[in-house]
């Protein structure tokens, strides 16, 4: 059992407000993503956890427990750092017993304890090693095999995976995810990678100027999310966003002018009235070529990824990005239309949030444990 | 340098030559006192009142060298070099230590344990390193005095103590500041306070460093005449005083081979922690600026 519960927290360094009172809960064997811009606070926040930084106000509370006065050691929480942080003079079977070996463990248990991380790891061979004769994923898989060894009753991850190539990354993701079902632990990791985030998490925090600006599952921030900031952040290209006036609107939808006509979306639209100026939002992979569509645009520049193709379009002084199939034919400076499926697109208000969807996505509510073949569904 | 790619011509060949040359010459001209040095201290005194500074000796002979070592005079008394070498080794071991060791520290809390005012303690304590030997005698002697320190080898290792650790500091600070930080938070996380990190976790990591200050350290103190003339007692007096005091008695025949052999007893420990560490030494210096 191990939850985690933020209330009101703020953290101020020399007056300036990096956190500025985050709430936030953690359920046992949950796992959470902090995710935001560089500078968002999301690592200040997970040190804040840690206690390796103080808190200026609000409380922290582990299994219910206030720990804002418990020191990072006894919080009984694991940290794997971005740098691995691992001690250069140490082997590996060292590194990972060296807090056992502080909290005075005999020599055959902590041999033991190492060993069965080591196991899970694949670390059995390099017990012998120094950090620097290991390559980079060995060296994270060490860090995390010292997490642990601890017995943490939640890990945190700042950023574990920045600094490993694309394909280990990939690897260590999946890695990841299964220890997570494994060690059955409560975790908390901090990236600014969007696809870590999705594909990992089963809550995902979005932060932005120490502030929360949404917390869900990755597919209900895909599909449903709260504001502006939210949905330029999640996706990749970044969603469009373009300026609509509103010709009528009520509970069962709103018009919209668009430049080759209008549209209906169907979002609550109490509150707005003909003549209002809202910001529509669509994602780059909802727009959809088509001959007879009310948008046009002129090709700047094409992306071509074999399987999927980005075109970045120019119309008047605004701008699209479009994913469309790896088969697109067209050239540079090509006219072209396209169009969308209005059930697909956002609307926002002047101070940029999101009008909400009648409908809620069949899938906005899928849990990451569906996503995988696991243990746990064996019933265990 | 074997695999450099270098043109064969006849007129390359002539300018390496005249460059090997050139570099040999300059090599020399550093080299011929440290001959000079040693040459005369092997030469019975006939040779040397013959003339010729860089003739052979006639016959080489150690006789200056344990005069030197054992009885030759330094002012009143003639006990020769040996009292006063253990004297600056009794001065300088301990001053080495305890200064690296607070320089160490210093560093460690000054990058890792940052506190307000942090930046402004570490520009004050370089200021130290400016600040000439000079300045800072009767203040020093008064300082002594007050602490009853006047005179004694205890008082010698507080100067240089204190005049040293202006550098130390410097030292492992900028060593500790490319430590990543996270070390040190992973350590907390684990368990280790303030001491458990700075004695296995720092300490062990800061070996290149440890040896450039040592070496620092060892060649400030071991060739300081200033203080040791200005601090020592009569009992406590460094080899450089002594060396002082023989080379210029004004009694008796000049005997330049044991005034030579003197000054090379002098010498030898800065030389040899030179040849020993040297290689450890600029390897120090750069350690940091390329990534290991």
């Amino acid at each position: 059992m191990a939850t985690l519960q933020l209330n009101n927290i703020v953290k101020d360094f020399g007056g300036t407000q990096v956190i500025k009172g985050v709430d936030l809960e953690v359920k046992d064997r949950e796992f959470v993503v902090f995710v935001g811009p560089s500078g968002c606070g999301k690592s200040t926040l997970m040190r804040m956890i840690a206690g390796l930084e103080s808190t200026t106000s609000g409380e922290i509370a582990i299994d219910g427990q206030r720990v804002n006065e418990v020191g990072p050691a006894d919080r009984g929480l694991a940290m794997v750092f971005q740098s691995y942080a691992l001690y250069p003079h140490m082997t590996v079977e060292d590194n990972m017993g060296f807090s056992l070996r502080l909290a005075k463990v005999p020599k055959a248990e902590r041999r033991e304890k190492v060993l069965a991380a080591a196991r899970i790891l694949q670390l059995e061979p390099l017990l012998d090693r120094k950090p620097r004769a290991l390559s980079g994923g060995q060296r994270q898989r060490v860090a995390i095999g010292r997490a642990i060894v601890r017995n943490p009753s939640i890990f945190l991850f700042d950023e574990p995976l920045s600094n490993l190539d694309a394909a280990l990354r990939v690897q260590m993701r999946i890695e990841l995810a299964r220890l997570h079902e494994e060690l059955d632990a409560t975790m908390i990791y901090v990236t600014h990678d969007q696809i870590e985030a999705m594909t990992m998490a089963d809550k995902i925090v979005v932060l932005q100027d120490g502030v929360v600006e949404q917390i869900g599952s990755p597919m209900e921030l895909y599909h449903h999310p709260r504001n502006r900031f939210v949905a330029g952040f999640i996706g990749s290209p970044k969603m469009n966003f373009l300026e609509v006036e509103v010709r009528g609107a009520d509970a069962e939808g709103v018009d919209v002018a668009l430049p080759g006509g209008d549209c209906r979306v169907p979002v609550a639209g109490d509150g707005v009235s003909a003549g209002d100026t809202l910001t529509l939002g669509i994602r780059p992979e909802h727009l959809v070529l088509d001959e007879a569509g009310p948008l046009t645009g002129r090709i700047q520049v094409i992306e071509r990824l074999g399987g999927v193709t980005s075109l970045y379009l120019e119309h008047g002084d605004s701008e699209w990005i479009l994913v469309a199939d790896g088969n697109v034919a067209h050239r540079v400076h090509d006219e072209v239309r396209f169009t969308f499926d209005p059930a697909c697109a956002h609307l926002f208000t002047a101070d940029g949030l999101a009008l909400a969807h009648l409908t809620r996505h069949p899938l906005a509510d899928i849990d990451r444990k569906e996503n995988r073949a696991s243990s746990a569904s064996d019933g265990r | 340098m074997a695999n450099m790619v270098r043109r064969h011509t006849t007129s390359a060949r002539l300018w390496r030559a005249g460059l090997y040359t050139l570099l040999i010459m300059a090599a020399l001209v550093y080299l011929l006192p440290l001959v000079v040095m040693l040459l005369t201290s092997l030469k019975p005194l006939d040779d040397i009142r013959a003339g010729g500074l860089l003739s052979l000796p006639s016959t080489i002979s150690f006789e200056a060298w344990s005069k030197a070592w054992g009885s030759a005079c330094t002012g009143m008394r003639c006990n020769g070099m040996s009292g006063y070498f253990l004297n600056s080794i009794a001065i300088v071991v301990p001053a080495v230590a305890i200064s690296s060791l607070v320089g160490a520290l210093n560093g460690y809390v000054l990058t890792k344990w940052r506190f307000r005012g942090a930046n402004l303690c570490f520009a004050l304590l370089l200021f130290g390193c400016f600040v000439p030997f000079q300045v800072v005698l009767m203040p020093m002697a008064r300082t002594l005095g007050w602490l009853g320190l006047a005179s004694s080898t205890s008082g010698l290792v507080l100067v240089h103590v204190v005049y040293g650790i202006a550098f130390t500091t410097l030292f492992f600070r900028n060593y500790y500041v490319s430590i990543p930080d996270e070390m040190i938070a992973a350590a907390k996380l684990d368990g280790a306070g303030f001491w458990r990190i700075f004695w296995r976790i720092l300490l062990p990591v800061s070996g290149p460093i440890i040896t450039v200050t040592v070496i620092w350290q060892f060649t400030q103190i071991w060739n300081d005449f200033l203080f040791g003339v200005s601090f020592a007692g009569f009992d406590s007096q460094p080899v450089t005083v002594a060396l002082n005091n023989m080379v210029n008695t004004s009694t008796g025949v000049k005997e330049y081979n044991v005034d030579m052999a003197a000054a090379m007893i002098a010498a030898l420990p800065t030389l040899v922690v030179y040849v020993l560490a040297g290689k450890y030494f600029v390897r120090g210096l750069t350690a940091g600026s390329v990534k290991g």
